[in-house]
């Protein structure tokens, strides 16, 4: 049953979005009621497509940069020159993933000052540690006796990471990047206060003026992007993973 | 007096268990012996109700154990499984006094009764009572496993693999614990095994089960000796029946008189021991010695030879 | 292939007494003691102000003892020393700042000028960066106990509470800040615990028994959990601006929900987005809990003679409470976080300070909110944490 009602649901999702963003004059007649005064019914301070379109850039420019600072760190400190650092990168994962994403948001203003930036430095900085922690959890899970086989058959260290560890370790880091796109996309959500142009802005303008209809709009946008990009990660992940007959353990 | 009458037990489409009939006496092991899909486990859970049977009736001492509910039932049976199953939470005088304190028994009681069963499987209650399983010797956890069944001294002890998880040295060691408790206390014990070995070992009759079905049930020697045509056969026709044979009886029962030359042999011993003597030392007899240590007669190669072989 | 003898070429001899994280740990504190101000001078609240060295900030003793044993503590973290000392040198480097920067104001503050404002700078925190990290290395290295790490935890809460209750960090511009939003600061406070651990009381007593129900039920599992999952993957602002319509509505059409508060902005909505977050967690590890539950155990349960009711409370949750508790932890940390972007929807919480300050580009004021709301989640982490650990010793 659910082979059927998978992907009629994220077919419907994705119309849903598409509508929203490119025809939104289309659901005037349903989100009148939410409208009091004659405010306006559709976002009117900017096109929604294009406000998509940023939001969207900003997650993939700052999960990328996050990606590969993480994936980086990730195997120095499981190689035999950082192993020092493991420990301590274990904890400061650990502690920095207690701090709130509005708190690191808020607390760049003050070092950055306000706009695209701080946004860019919350999403990069607090996206990176279920990349960096999943990396770290993904290659320690590499079977010791397949690098140990990797190694007696005369494969040097970068090929035993390239060829046998990183691929046997890749659907937990696709787990790690599918949290961190998902965080980043709330995240830059918030962005708006700080004056970041996305999403937001939709719902923070609906918010401001009590405009339940802009804060509709804005909302089910964002989480309708989340959800479908979620999900289109999960896919990737379990055709990555059947292939290397891995699952990630990680939930998300 | 444990008798299955007709039972059967139906998963889905599948026939687990195909109309089994068979009583176990009082105070005697049973064991059940089948590869794994037998449903050797199916039949004696379906005794203490853990699978409740689809047809046929289950009686307990002349009382049909459908009548009971459930929990009842299975308080007043002894129950051990492969890997022990003792709560890793709970230390091991917790875990022995599980059942006790289901049925209610006043806290001294439970006390005295846990601290007997520890002695029981010479286990010092101030060194184990306040351990917990993981603290434990794989060994150590198996008697606890034996004792915890036992604490609320059930009359019938189900067991199912329960040495499946041991290895050979330890595992050999709770068999004969298992012995010298049952004679002790004088319990029914129905015991699941695909050991062939062990069933020679253990039971006083065997079970054999293939595909559902009770293909035959008889004495150790009866099995080895005149096995049902088929599974059976196949089951036992190793190369070592006539040992396995040789083990199932004494040097007491083939004893003839006369002497031999070398060092006696006790009567207890197994007539698998006395051919092993007899093969070492090179020689075709030895004598026999009563528990007084006197010579009673002697032991013969042509005798031990009579013993082991199959039907003629 | 014959080994080379070792020889001890100064090279490696260096490299060998060195602490590899101790020289990040040093560098960090070297750029914040030598390149960067410890603290800003501002003429009044919102304008920026000027940065002091340490030199320049402190009076010549303190700033002679600051250097030198900040130095000291640099020398400490770069060479190869023991956990210990390496924890007692993170500690007290910690404890000088924290000291070091409530003596600023007085310095560098003229007498009788109330609109000034202090507050720790650049170095500061690259220095306080630095040794927090020398003290969280030796911590991971002596693999402190459950004890031990909660031991430490209220080491450092006495230690902040006995600062602040001295008012020996009266001058700095946070707590300025707190002085004239005292009331409002622990009412907020206060609001933030309340909907936080009111969402996760709400999640337990229904995620509880919906876990237990999915741990028996594949079907209902392979419902509910997905659409947790979607739910989780919302975020949060649009979570909260979603939950304002239909709760708006039901205030519209009934006096009664209205009555009892319930609106499209305010509290309830922002409960029940924080309630929805926090199922996911409590019936995902519930059903993961249940199920790590040998069979064997479960077994050994039902053969003895245990009822359902019995098996479940005495075997199987104690058995699952270790991963219980870990929801439990990802819950409280999360919601503490979210209650924060509540404030947005005019639910409160230290996420009101904080967006005000942002109005305002009043750095001290998003302090206010954001600093305490990190320690709040902080010190549920490790207590959690803690929980967890000791939770998990009995079992195998």
């Amino acid at each position: 049953m659910s082979r059927i009602i998978g992907p009629i649901a994220r077919l419907a999702a994705l119309g849903l979005l598409l509508a929203l963003v490119l025809k939104p004059e289309w659901f005037v007649p349903v989100l009148k009621p939410f409208t009091e005064n004659n405010a306006p019914v559709i976002y009117n301070q900017g096109s929604l497509l294009s406000l998509t379109l940023y939001h969207l850039g900003l997650v993939a420019i700052a999960s990328l940069i996050g990606t590969a600072l993480a994936l980086v760190m990730g195997v120095f400190v499981t190689r035999k020159a950082g192993a020092e650092f493991l420990p301590l990168s274990r904890s400061l994962v650990n502690i920095g993933q207690t701090f709130p994403p509005v708190a690191v948001l808020a607390l760049a203003v003050p070092v950055v000052g306000f706009g695209v930036k701080p946004t860019l430095i919350a999403l990069v900085l607090y996206g990176l540690l279920p990349i960096f922690e999943n990396t770290i959890t993904g290659l320690k899970e590499v079977p010791e006796n397949v690098v140990e086989a990797a190694r007696g058959m005369g494969l040097d260290p970068t090929q035993q990471l390239f060829r046998v560890e990183l691929p046997l370790a890749l659907p937990v880091i696709l787990a790690g990047i599918r949290l961190s796109v998902v965080i980043n996309m709330g995240t830059a959500t918030i962005g708006s206060t700080v004056a970041a142009k996305g999403l937001g802005e939709v719902i923070i303008a609906g918010l401001l003026t009590s405009n339940t209809s802009f804060i509709l709009q804005g909302g089910i946008i964002v989480a309708l992007l989340a959800v479908l990009i979620y999900d289109g990660l999960a896919i990737l992940e379990r055709r990555v993973a059947k292939r290397t007959g891995r699952l990630a353990e990680v939930a998300g | 007096m444990i008798e299955l009458e007709h039972v059967s037990r139906r998963f889905g489409e599948q026939l687990a268990v195909d109309d089994v009939s068979l009583s176990v006496a009082r105070g005697t092991i049973t064991v059940i012996v089948g590869t794994s899909g037998s449903g050797k486990s199916t039949t004696l859970r379906m005794i203490n109700r853990l699978i409740e049977p689809s047809s046929g009736t289950i009686r307990i001492d002349g009382k049909d154990t459908a009548a009971v509910p459930g929990e009842e039932l299975r308080r007043g049976i002894g129950y051990v499984i492969q890997g022990n199953g003792l709560f890793p939470h709970w230390t091991v005088a917790r875990n022995i006094a599980t059942v006790p304190t289901l049925l209610g028994w006043e806290a001294g009681r439970t006390e005295k009764r846990v601290d007997e069963l520890l002695s029981l499987f010479s286990m010092r209650s101030e060194d184990f009572a306040k351990k917990f399983p993981h603290q434990l010797s794989g060994g150590e956890q198996q008697r606890v496993g034996v004792a915890r069944a036992l604490a609320a001294e059930p009359g019938l002890l189900l067991m199912d693999e329960p040495f499946g998880a041991l290895d050979p040295i330890i595992r050999a060691k709770a068999q004969e614990d298992l012995l010298a408790v049952q004679r002790r206390l004088g319990i029914t014990v129905v015991l699941v095994t695909h050991d062939m070995e062990e069933a020679i070992h253990l039971g006083h009759k065997i079970a054999v089960m293939d595909g559902g079905k009770l293909l035959q049930y008889a004495p150790p020697a009866e099995i080895l000796a005149n096995p049902a045509h088929g599974f059976v056969e196949r089951l036992v026709n190793g190369v070592d029946r006539p040992f396995r044979l040789l083990s199932l009886s004494t040097v007491a029962t083939i004893v003839e008189p006369g002497t031999a030359d070398g060092p006696p042999l006790a009567e207890t011993a197994t007539l698998r021991d006395a051919l092993s003597e007899l093969l070492w030392l090179k020689r075709d007899a030895l004598p026999v010695a009563g528990p007084d240590g006197s010579l009673i007669g002697r032991v013969s190669l042509a005798a031990l030879r009579a013993h082991a072989g199959g039907p003629a | 292939m014959t080994e080379a003898t070792e020889t001890t070429t100064p090279a490696t001899a260096l490299t060998t007494r060195l602490d590899r994280v101790g020289i990040v740990v040093a560098v960090i504190a070297v750029l914040g003691m030598d390149w960067q101000p410890f603290a800003t001078l501002k003429p009044n609240r919102l304008i920026s102000g000027q940065g002091l060295s340490l030199a320049a900030s402190l009076p010549t003793l303190w700033a002679a003892i600051g250097v030198g044993v900040l130095s000291i503590a640099t020398i400490v973290a770069v060479l190869r020393t023991g956990a210990l000392l390496r924890l007692a040198t993170g500690i007290a480097s910690l404890l000088l700042l924290a000291v070091l920067i409530g003596i600023v104001p007085a310095t560098v503050v003229p007498p009788g000028n109330a609109y000034a404002r202090v507050s720790p700078a650049a170095g500061f925190w690259l220095m306080a960066f630095a040794f927090a990290v020398l003290t969280t290395d030796a911590v991971a290295k002596l693999r402190l106990g459950p004890l031990a790490r909660l031991a430490m935890l209220a080491g450092a809460v006495v230690t902040v509470a006995i600062l602040l209750g001295s008012g020996h960090w009266d001058g700095l511009s946070i707590l300025k800040e707190y002085a004239t939003n005292a009331q409002k600061f622990w009412r907020e406070g206060a609001k933030h615990v309340e909907l936080a651990l009111g969402s996760l009381a709400a999640a337990l007593v229904i995620g509880l028994p919906l876990g237990v129900a999915c741990h028996r039920n594949a079907t209902l599992r392979g419902i509910t959990l997905p659409i947790l999952n979607i739910i989780q993957t919302v975020p949060s602002m649009a979570m909260y601006g979603l939950m304002i319509v239909p709760l708006g509505l039901l205030a519209a059409w009934s006096p009664l929900a209205a009555s009892l508060g319930i609106r499209g902005i305010g509290t309830a909505p922002a409960l029940i987005a924080l309630f929805l977050y926090s199922l996911l967690p409590v019936v995902a590890n519930t059903v993961v809990g249940l199920g790590e539950v040998r069979r064997s155990v479960v077994e050994a349960a039902e053969g003895m003679g245990m009822t359902r009711h019995q098996r479940l409370f005495q075997v199987e949750l104690p058995l699952a409470l270790p991963v219980i508790l870990t929801g439990i932890r990802i819950v409280l940390v999360q919601n503490i976080g979210l209650v924060t972007i509540a404030a947005l929807i005019g639910g409160g919480g230290f996420g009101t300070f904080v967006f005000q300050g942002i109005g305002q580009a009043a750095t001290d004021l998003v302090l206010l909110g954001a600093v305490p709301t990190i320690a709040l989640a902080f010190t549920a982490a490790v207590l959690l944490d803690a929980a967890i650990e000791l939770s998990e010793r009995r079992r195998l």
